[in-house]
């Protein structure tokens, strides 16, 4: 099992939810998160003093799959949070050790 | 005496024995020559200028910080209310308003002599009014100054400093300008508080920021405020209670009341616009901060001239007191570098001392026969006679605010540790939080 990790533009949270279930991904989890890479942040006025606004906000997306489901995971994101700009954000995949379903206490692929 | 207990009781005793005394002054009950219409003008007014600073001020304020602070800001406010009240009612009315030399005598300690009978100053009101409406003066002045150190002083600080300020600054310079004072007897208008209030805290805040330093961070990072919704709903509370602050300085309820309404509110409305207009040229985006602000500024300089100009030049002033407040609190405090966190110096001192000298320029007894005329209506010497007024109040304060810090500082430092401001002073000072969404879970009970 795979954790698939996404940064992404917030107003693409709902597409990249539908892709993610299209593609086969039952759960998610969701984090509202403030980064920057290559985008260039902004400026903020306050009471006559000009600020830089480095930390965007951006979303997290992340969800354990199954490894058979990684590629058609990221591809699925890849197609609808890809805009061509500066910002678009990052998928990380990462390995992971165990996972256990509370619920009925299953572990590994089962508990997917 | 050694316990706490003890002194607790040694203090309670000196005070039951102070107030017996108070108490067995005669009440005079003489109700001639009263008006009910001005006995209830006045008592409403009274209590439209406590709701200035409870919940006025404190919002106004409150949402201008950052939310770890919001407590601590609204207590200021809140406390003072408390603090000064007491303050006034045992020695500062007396101070103010009793007859005496530089400050008044100790006639009035805890209201003695203050009855139902028309005040001295107000013969058609019952003096008890009079009294209660000028405390709620006393009271907003020293919450004013909060904003200055908003964030950052020790409440041990803040409650000694405000109280030594009320009784060594507020008290004199009220009795100087109202109380049968020297600047009063010199012609100084001052119509419901510009110098005696705006000048005074405004001048007072900016040197305690001086005096205090800077929040940590400034001006390196962006300070925003945590909800500009609180403090708009605050400065409209403000400008709601204005129209007692102002029009209940008529002391009547009369047309001159009603002209002083309407200056108030003409004044805040031209501020309000000129200021959003001139950002949103300046900055090409119009802020609810800006407006609101200038609406404030506005009140500020219309408060010594609301019953003594024209409707006219009330929209003049608020013009006037646009510019200099915007440019005041966008490019002063930037360029000079001060961190006067609530603008309080830029919105107050600034827009009071305009509004102390435009009273000079434009005041008409075509208005207010009891007033004087201004430079406008062929009579220069008025403008000196405010500006010596501004340039006592500038005096009192600075020199006030800056010996009582001084002194207190000898004592203990005025700020919380760098710890304390990074964490916030509502959970380091008073071990509470603003916003409590699911702070209870996962607590356990000691």
């Amino acid at each position: 099992m795979k954790r698939v990790e996404c940064i992404v533009r917030p107003h693409l949270l709902d597409a990249v939810k539908a892709a993610l279930q299209e593609a086969g991904v039952t759960g998610m989890t969701l984090t509202e998160v403030k980064g920057f890479g290559r985008q260039k942040g902004h400026t903020e006025t306050y009471r006559g003093a000009e600020y830089r606004v480095e930390f965007l906000p951006k979303v997290k997306v992340e969800a354990v799959v199954p490894e058979e489901l990684v590629d058609a995971a990221v591809d699925a994101i890849l197609k609808v949070a890809r805009t061509g700009k500066f910002g678009d954000g990052k998928i990380f995949v990462s390995a992971l050790e165990e996972v256990v379903r509370i619920r009925t206490g299953e572990r590994g692929e089962a508990a997917v | 005496m050694k316990t706490t207990v003890g002194k607790v009781g040694a203090f309670a005793a000196a005070l039951g024995a102070l107030l017996l005394f108070a108490a067995t002054a005669r009440a005079e009950d003489e109700v001639v020559g009263l008006s009910s219409g001005d006995t209830a003008w006045v008592l409403a007014s009274a209590a439209l200028v406590m709701l200035m600073t409870a919940p006025g001020l404190a919002l106004f304020y409150g949402g201008l910080v950052s939310q770890r602070n919001m407590l601590s800001t609204l207590m200021h406010s809140f406390f003072l209310l408390c603090l000064i009240s007491v303050q006034w009612v045992a020695f500062g009315y007396s101070l103010s308003f009793a007859s005496g030399g530089l400050v008044g005598g100790l006639d009035h300690l805890f209201f003695r002599g203050v009855g139902q009978e028309g005040a001295p100053l107000a013969p058609t009101v019952p003096h008890l009014a009079f009294a209660m409406f000028q405390g709620m003066f006393a009271v907003i002045t020293p919450a004013l100054i909060t904003g200055a150190f908003a964030e950052r002083m020790k409440f041990s600080v803040f409650v000694v400093f405000s109280l030594l300020w009320a009784t060594i600054v507020y008290d004199p310079l009220c009795h100087w300008v109202w109380g049968g004072g020297w600047l009063g007897a010199l012609g100084t208008l001052d119509f419901a508080g510009g110098t005696v209030v705006h000048i005074s805290s405004g001048v007072s805040a900016l040197v305690a920021a001086i005096v205090i330093g800077k929040r940590s961070g400034y001006p390196r990072r962006m300070f925003p405020p945590h909800s500009l919704t609180l403090t708009l709903v605050g400065g409209s509370l403000l400008w709601f209670g204005w129209f007692g602050f102002n029009g209940g300085s008529a002391l009547a309820s009369n047309g001159l009341a009603a002209h002083a309404f309407v200056t108030t509110h003409i004044a805040a409305a031209t501020t309000g616009l000129a200021w959003a207009l001139i950002e949103w040229a300046h900055r090409r985006k119009p802020t609810v901060l800006g407006a609101v602000t200038g609406a404030v500024a506005g009140l500020v300089a219309i408060t010594p001239a609301a019953g003594f100009v024209t409707v006219p030049a009330a929209m003049i002033i608020g013009l006037g007191c646009a510019v200099v407040c915007y440019l005041g609190v966008n490019t002063l405090k930037p360029r000079l570098g001060y961190d006067d966190s609530l603008d309080v110096f830029g919105v107050h001192g600034l827009g009071g001392t305009w509004g102390a000298l435009a009273t000079g320029i434009f005041a008409t007894t075509s208005v207010n026969a009891a007033g004087r005329d201004g430079l406008l209506y062929g009579n220069p010497g008025q403008l000196w006679a405010q500006f010596v007024g501004v340039a006592a109040g500038w005096g009192l304060a600075i020199v006030g605010t800056a010996a009582i810090l001084g002194a207190i500082r000898l004592f203990t430092p005025l700020r919380v540790s760098e710890e304390q401001e990074v964490s916030g002073l509502d959970l380091t000072l008073h071990g509470e939080a603003a916003y409590n969404v699911g702070a209870g879970v996962g607590t356990e009970r000691i």
